[in-house]
């Protein structure tokens, strides 16, 4: 356990030194936050039923962590770290594989809630966020959309053949879903037919999950995206556990 | 002696590339054991089977009275690891990698102590990334003896560094063994093997070749010493092939080479003294004269047609 805790905290230092991932996980959501809080303000509005751009956004944002740091944080890491023989020297200790891999999902799960802590602060201070929702049926979602976007990471750093074609095709499948999914800017903004595409994205439904609960909304007024989202965290974990490397 | 490491007939297969075909051997408690041979030979594959990092597809191996690949859990805290290939984080400090493995062992010694003798103390502070390949073989190695571990495994440590980096190298492995650790070690450099192990194997294509002490292998082998000197005017072949211990001379350009047994006794004089000796008598002017021992390398020569670095 203590190597655990040690491990753990060692990888969080770790990605607090790495500038990109600790940019797009903490900073670039805030940044963000205050550019469109700046242009819009966060005035009610009939688009979105009477709730101001921020209120839908900070949960839309988080869906944006969530996508950052499954699909480029974990990717990049664990496909680097395989290739370089980081894993293989850890490997080489008594510290068992699935310590190495929870630590892993700690960490990147600790950032991801950093992410959106820093969110709802900022929200909150500057923007007088409004939340209708259960904070224990926000925390629930969140766990389960983080959870399932870290299994799809981990899928692509096993199949991955180099860190640099990991990163690629992180940021190739990253980049549209954070502008088709509704994560990046409102799916009010875009055209139908366009929403019919989004609706292929898994990230389309941690959006429409969050914001639902956000605004109050029931977990039965979002079976579909339950059940979306827990198939694709099954199906991930037994996928990437057969697909993961060491080296 | 006790018996640290045995392995026999054991096999493993990549695809349809055979890397280890049937080997078997033991290391002694006590001894720096050397596996040497050209890149591809097998000896990593073989490090690996034994360390319980790779599953063989054959044969049986016994470390430390344990099977590597079942009892790998109480394997793993006995053992001290230096991997061919690895690597740690760039942004993790020298202090940070030895605070962290430190708490993945049960017992360990004390770093602070450790990296004293390393020369890697002022490195504290230091990122992985920003050391120097002599620096990082020093942590590595730093991290194979935290755990105070009765055998250490050292695969192909020296590669990629300096004559400079390496010699310091040696240094402490020899050091390693002083503090009456076991060590088993690969290499494809023939000089460190010879200068370093107490035994060695050599493995060509997967298997072992030949497998005694370096002085035993040169020895056997029948492999010649060699004089090599430049003369002004006439070559005196005749008055030199008469030399006792002279086998064959050559003449390549203006050179001459004088082939003749190894000293395998101390009542000799070494062969160059005899024959400059008789060229001093004769008035035979030389120049440039070198002498080359027989070595590790002209072992591998002869057991397999090929020089070691193809």
């Amino acid at each position: 356990m203590q190597a655990f805790i040690k491990y753990t905290w060692t990888e969080i230092k770790l990605f607090l030194r790495e500038p990109v991932g600790a940019f797009f996980t903490l900073a670039f959501p805030l940044m963000m936050l205050f550019l469109f809080g700046t242009i819009y303000g966060n005035e009610p509005t009939p688009m979105f039923n009477g709730y101001g751009s921020i209120d839908v956004s900070i949960p839309a944002y988080t869906a944006m962590i969530i996508g950052t740091t499954g699909i480029l944080g974990l990717t990049i890491t664990m496909s680097a770290y395989r290739e370089k023989g980081v894993l293989r020297r850890l490997r080489a200790t008594p510290l068992r594989p699935h310590t190495i891999l929870a630590a892993q999902v700690v960490v990147i799960f600790v950032m991801t809630v950093i992410g959106m802590a820093l969110l709802v602060l900022a929200g909150n201070l500057v923007y007088d966020l409004r939340f209708d929702g259960n904070p224990f049926d926000i925390a629930a979602a969140f766990i389960l959309c983080s959870l399932s976007f870290f299994s799809l990471g981990f899928i692509l750093a096993g199949v991955m053949p180099t860190a640099r074609t990991g990163q690629v095709v992180g940021m190739v499948i990253f980049y549209p879903m954070l502008f088709l999914s509704g994560a990046g800017l409102p799916l009010e903004l875009l055209p139908d037919n366009v929403r019919q595409f989004s609706n292929f994205l898994p990230l389309t439904h941690v959006v429409t999950l969050l914001r639902g609960l956000w605004v109050g909304e029931s977990w039965s007024q979002h079976t579909s995206e339950f059940i979306i989202l827990s198939s694709l965290l099954i199906v991930g974990a037994l996928i990437s556990s057969k697909t993961f490397r060491w080296e | 002696m006790k018996t640290i490491i045995q392995v026999n007939e054991l096999r493993k297969t990549y695809q349809k590339t055979v890397a280890v075909d049937g080997v078997s051997f033991e290391v002694m408690e006590g001894e720096i054991f050397g596996m040497v041979g050209p890149n591809g030979a097998g000896k990593t594959t073989t490090i690996e089977c034994i360390e319980g990092l790779r599953k063989p597809d054959g044969g049986a191996i016994s470390v430390l009275d344990l099977d590597p690949s079942r009892q790998e859990r109480q394997l793993r805290p006995l053992l001290g690891i230096q991997l061919q290939e690895a690597n740690l984080p760039d942004h993790l400090k020298v202090w940070e990698a030895l605070d962290l493995y430190t708490s993945f062992y049960p017992r360990t010694l004390d770093w602070e102590e450790l990296i004293v003798g390393l020369g890697l103390l002022e490195k504290r502070n230091t990122a992985f990334g920003k050391l120097s390949g002599g620096q990082k073989q020093r942590l590595f190695i730093a991290l194979a003896l935290l755990n105070d571990p009765p055998l250490v495994f050292l695969d192909e440590l020296t590669t990629g560094l300096d004559p400079q980096a390496r010699h310091a190298i040696w240094a402490l492995v020899e050091d390693v063994r002083h503090r009456g650790k076991t060590v088993f070690l690969t290499t494809h450099f023939m000089e460190e093997a010879e200068r370093l192990c107490d035994r060695v194997a050599i493995m060509d294509n997967g298997k072992i070749v030949a497998l005694d002490t370096p002085e035993n292998l040169i020895g056997s082998l029948g492999i010649e010493e060699r004089i090599i000197f430049k003369v002004d005017g006439a070559y005196p072949i005749e008055i030199l092939s008469k030399v006792p211990r002279v086998t064959r001379i050559e003449t390549m350009q203006d050179e001459i080479v004088i082939y003749g047994r190894a000293n395998d006794s101390d009542d000799h004089p070494p062969l160059v003294t005899d024959i400059v000796t008789i060229m001093a008598a004769e008035g035979i002017r030389f120049i440039d004269l070198r002498t080359e021992q027989p070595n590790l390398e002209d072992v591998f020569l002869t057991l397999t047609g090929r020089q070691m670095r193809s």
